[in-house]
C-alpha cells in the first residue's frame, strides 16, 4: 500500500520500497536482538504470540526510522531532481541507486546472515477443520486490516488526505489552490515509510530477517500495485492478497522453485487484458 | 581472488590482469552500448541481466557436447561457436519481442517492472527446472572461440582480441544506426513522442525495433561472456552485476553518447574490478567489507551523477543529422546537456 501511494501521489515508482521494508525489518531486529536487550527492551511474550514488548518498541523505532529515511531521501534527492525537471525515468533510476545503497548498508551492519526475531520453533494451533495457524499470523492479519482502515480514514476523511488526492490528480492545480504540495509530498513519504516499515516487520515475523528479503518482494509488490490499479490503496490490498494467494496455490501444480515467477505472469496478463488494473481509474 | 592479488605483484601478473580486465570491460561495454540504444528511445530496461543470461545460456547449450553423467541440459549439439553467437542474438531478440508486445504500448514504467521481473523469473527457471540448463550446478567446460587452435598461455590475448573486435563492430553498428534516419526518428520519439507521431512515425514500431536491436546485442555479449569464462550458473547473472552495474556505466559515461558509454564502462569497470586489488592493503575493518562498500559506492555514483552531472562524463551532442552542420540549432559548443533538459521536459509530462 505504501508503494502504490508513492506511485500514485508522487508519480515515482519507488524501486527502493522493498529495501526500505528491509530497513524496517532490521531496525526492529536491532531492538529485539542482543544489542537491544542491553538497552532493556527485549524479553517477555504476549500469551501465545512469539514476541513481547521488545517487538512493539522495535516496530515503533522501525516506523519512525523508515519514515525519517524517506523524508531525508525526498529532501536530498527527489526534490532536487524534481526541481531540475526530472521525470519518471530519472526518479526510477535514482530510486534504484538508493535501493542498492540501502541494501549495501544493511549488509555492512548486519552481514549477510539470516535472523529470526525469536529463535526456536513456534507451534501452530488448530482452528476449524484442521487448518493450522500460528498465533503470530492472526496478529499479522489483524495489523494489516487495522492499517488499511487507518489509511482509508486518512485518505478520505481528513483534510490531509484530500490534499494528497488533489496533488495526485494535478499537482499544479493543487499548488494553485493553496495546497502546499511539498508538505503533502513529505507527508506521503512518511505514510509510505510507516507502512513499509510495518510490512517489513510483519514479513520478518512471518519468515526470516534477511538482507535482501525486501528486494525479493519488489516484484510481487509491483504486481499487486498494478493488479489493483496504480495509486489505489484498496486495489493494492486486494491485489496483494490475490498475488499472495496465487503464489501459494500455484505450488499445487508447478515446481516450487518457480513460485517467484507467478507475480510476473500476473503482471503480464493484467497488462495484456486490463492495463489500468482491476480497480484503476481511467486517466 | 588472493591468487589474483599475488600475481599482480610481478610485471607479468600486471599484464595478465590488464588483459583480463580489458576483456571483461569490453563485454560490459557491449552491454552498455546496447542499453544505450534502448535508452535513446526512452525504453527503461531494468532487466539487462535477463538478456545477458539468455544469450549466454543459449550459446552455451548449443555449442556444448551432449550431457554426460550427472549433467543434464537441453541441446548439446556441439555446433560451431560463432553459430552459437548468432543463436544467442536471435534468443535476445525473441525475448525482446515477447516482452515488448504487452508492455511497449503502455506506460513507460511497465516495461521497467516487467524487465526486472523477467530477470528474476529466468533465474528461478534456470535454478529449478531439471534437465534444462543443469540447474544451479551451472554449465561448465564451455569452450572459448579458437581455444583449441591456440596453444599455451597466449589464449588470453586472443580472448581480448575477440572481445575488442566485437566491441568495435558493435560500436560501429550503433554509431551507424544512430546517425541514420532511423536513429534520428528514435531521438525524435524520445524528445517528443507526440510530434514524432504527428510526423507520421509509428512510434511503437520504432521503439520495438530499438528494443530488439539492443536485446540482440545484449544476447551477443552474454554469449561472448559464456565462452570466455567457460562456466556459467544462474548466480552469475545477478541484478547487481548484470543490470545495475551496466546502468551505472551508462549514467556515469553519459547516456546518449556512445563514446561516453565506453568511457563509462572503462571507469566504472576499473572501479569495480580494481577494488579487490587494493583489498590487501586496506585496514582490516574496511578490507573485509570492501565488497559491500563497493556496492554502496555504485549506488552512490548513480544518484550523485543524476544530481550533479546528469549528462555524464561525456555529454550527448545535440545534432539533427550528420548532413546538417552543428550551428543550425544555435550554440553549437554547448555540451551542458541541453538535450537532457528536453528529455526531462518530455518525460515529465
Amino acid at each position: 500500500m505504501g508503494l502504490t501511494l508513492v506511485f500514485g501521489v508522487l508519480g515515482i515508482g519507488d524501486f527502493a520500497h522493498g529495501d526500505k521494508m528491509g530497513w524496517g525489518m532490521f531496525l526492529a531486529f536491532f531492538v529485539v536482538s542482543a544489542e537491544g536487550a542491553n538497552l532493556g527492551f527485549a524479553g517477555g511474550r504476549f500469551g501465545s504470540l512469539s514476541f513481547g514488548w521488545g517487538l512493539v518498541v522495535g516496530l515503533l523505532v522501525a516506523m519512525i526510522g523508515v519514515a525519517l529515511l524517506s523524508v531525508i531521501l525526498e529532501r536530498l534527492v527527489f526534490r532536487r531532481l524534481r526541481a531540475a525537471g526530472g521525470g519518471f525515468f530519472v526518479f526510477a533510476i535514482a530510486s534504484l541507486g538508493i535501493s542498492i545503497m540501502l541494501r549495501a548498508v544493511i549488509q555492512l551492519i548486519w552481514g549477510p546472515s539470516n535472523f529470526r526475531y525469536t529463535p526456536g520453533i513456534h507451534p501452530a494451533i488448530e482452528i476449524l477443520g484442521g487448518i493450522k495457524v500460528k498465533p503470530d499470523q492472526f496478529f499479522i492479519v489483524g495489523v494489516t486490516v487495522l492499517a488499511a482502515v487507518l489509511l482509508y480514514w486518512l485518505l478520505y476523511r481528513t483534510r490531509f488526505g484530500k490534499a494528497m488526492r488533489a496533488t495526485s490528480d494535478n499537482p499544479d492545480l493543487a499548488e494553485a489552490s493553496g495546497i502546499e504540495t511539498n508538505r503533502v509530498r513529505i507527508g506521503t513519504w512518511i505514510v509510505a515509510g510507516i507502512l513499509g516499515a510495518l510490512a517489513g516487520v510483519m514479513l520478518g515475523l512471518q519468515a526470516e530477517v534477511r538482507f535482501d528479503a525486501g528486494f525479493r518482494l519488489l516484484l510481487p509488490l509491483f504486481a499487486a500495485v498494478i493488479l489493483g490499479g496504480i495509486g489505489n490503496p484498496w486495489g493494492a490490498l486486494i491485489g496483494g492478497l490475490t498475488v499472495g494467494i496465487a503464489q501459494e496455490v500455484s505450488t499445487q501444480w508447478i515446481n516450487t522453485g518457480l513460485k517467484p515467477g507467478v507475480p510476473f505472469v500476473i503482471v503480464i496478463v493484467v497488462l495484456l487484458l486490463r492495463p489500468r488494473g482491476l480497480f484503476g481509474q481511467v486517466r | 581472488m588472493e591468487q589474483l592479488i599475488v600475481t599482480l605483484v610481478t610485471f607479468d601478473g600486471a599484464v595478465n590482469w590488464t588483459v583480463g580486465f580489458l576483456t571483461t570491460v569490453s563485454i560490459f561495454a557491449i552491454l552498455a552500448l546496447a542499453l544505450n540504444i534502448q535508452w535513446s528511445v526512452g525504453i527503461l530496461n531494468f532487466g539487462v541481466a535477463a538478456f545477458f543470461m539468455v544469450g549466454a545460456y543459449v550459446s552455451a547449450v548449443l555449442t556444448l557436447p551432449a550431457p554426460e553423467g550427472l549433467e543434464s541440459y537441453v541441446a548439446g549439439w556441439g555446433i560451431p561457436i560463432p553459430v552459437g553467437w548468432l543463436f544467442a542474438m536471435v534468443a535476445g531478440a525473441v525475448l525482446a519481442v515477447l516482452l515488448g508486445i504487452p508492455t511497449l504500448r503502455l506506460r513507460d514504467d511497465f516495461l521497467a517492472i516487467a524487465t526486472i521481473g523477467v530477470a528474476a523469473i529466468l533465474r528461478s527457471i534456470a535454478n529449478s527446472v531439471e534437465g534444462l540448463v543443469n540447474r544451479s550446478r551451472g554449465l561448465n567446460g564451455i569452450d572459448g572461440f579458437l581455444e583449441q587452435e591456440v596453444s599455451g598461455g597466449g589464449y588470453r590475448w586472443v580472448e581480448l582480441a575477440i572481445a575488442l573486435v566485437i566491441l568495435c563492430a558493435v560500436y560501429w553498428l550503433v554509431t551507424q544506426a544512430t546517425a541514420s534516419p532511423w536513429g534520428r526518428a528514435l531521438r525524435a520519439i524520445r524528445d517528443n513522442e507526440d510530434t514524432a507521431k504527428a510526423s507520421g512515425k509509428n512510434t511503437v514500431r520504432f521503439r520495438m525495433g530499438a528494443f530488439i536491436l539492443g536485446s540482440m546485442l545484449m544476447g551477443l555479449a552474454g554469449a561472448i561472456y559464456a565462452h570466455r569464462s567457460g562456466t556459467i550458473s544462474p548466480l552469475t547473472f545477478s541484478d547487481l552485476l548484470g543490470t545495475f552495474f551496466v546502468w551505472t556505466m551508462l549514467i556515469v559515461g553519459g547516456s546518449g553518447n556512445h563514446r561516453g558509454v565506453v568511457v563509462g564502462a572503462l571507469v566504472v569497470g576499473f572501479f569495480w574490478f580494481g577494488t579487490p586489488l587494493i583489498q590487501e592493503s586496506l585496514p582490516d575493518w574496511l578490507g573485509s567489507r570492501v565488497f559491500q562498500v563497493r556496492q554502496l559506492l555504485i549506488g552512490l555514483l548513480i544518484v550523485a551523477f543524476l544530481l550533479w552531472r546528469p549528462q555524464g562524463l561525456l555529454a550527448e551532442r545535440d545534432r539533427v543529422s550528420r548532413f546538417v552542420s552543428q550551428g543550425v540549432d544555435g550554440d553549437p559548443g554547448d555540451e551542458s546537456g541541453s538535450l537532457w533538459k528536453r528529455v526531462r521536459s518530455s518525460v515529465s509530462r
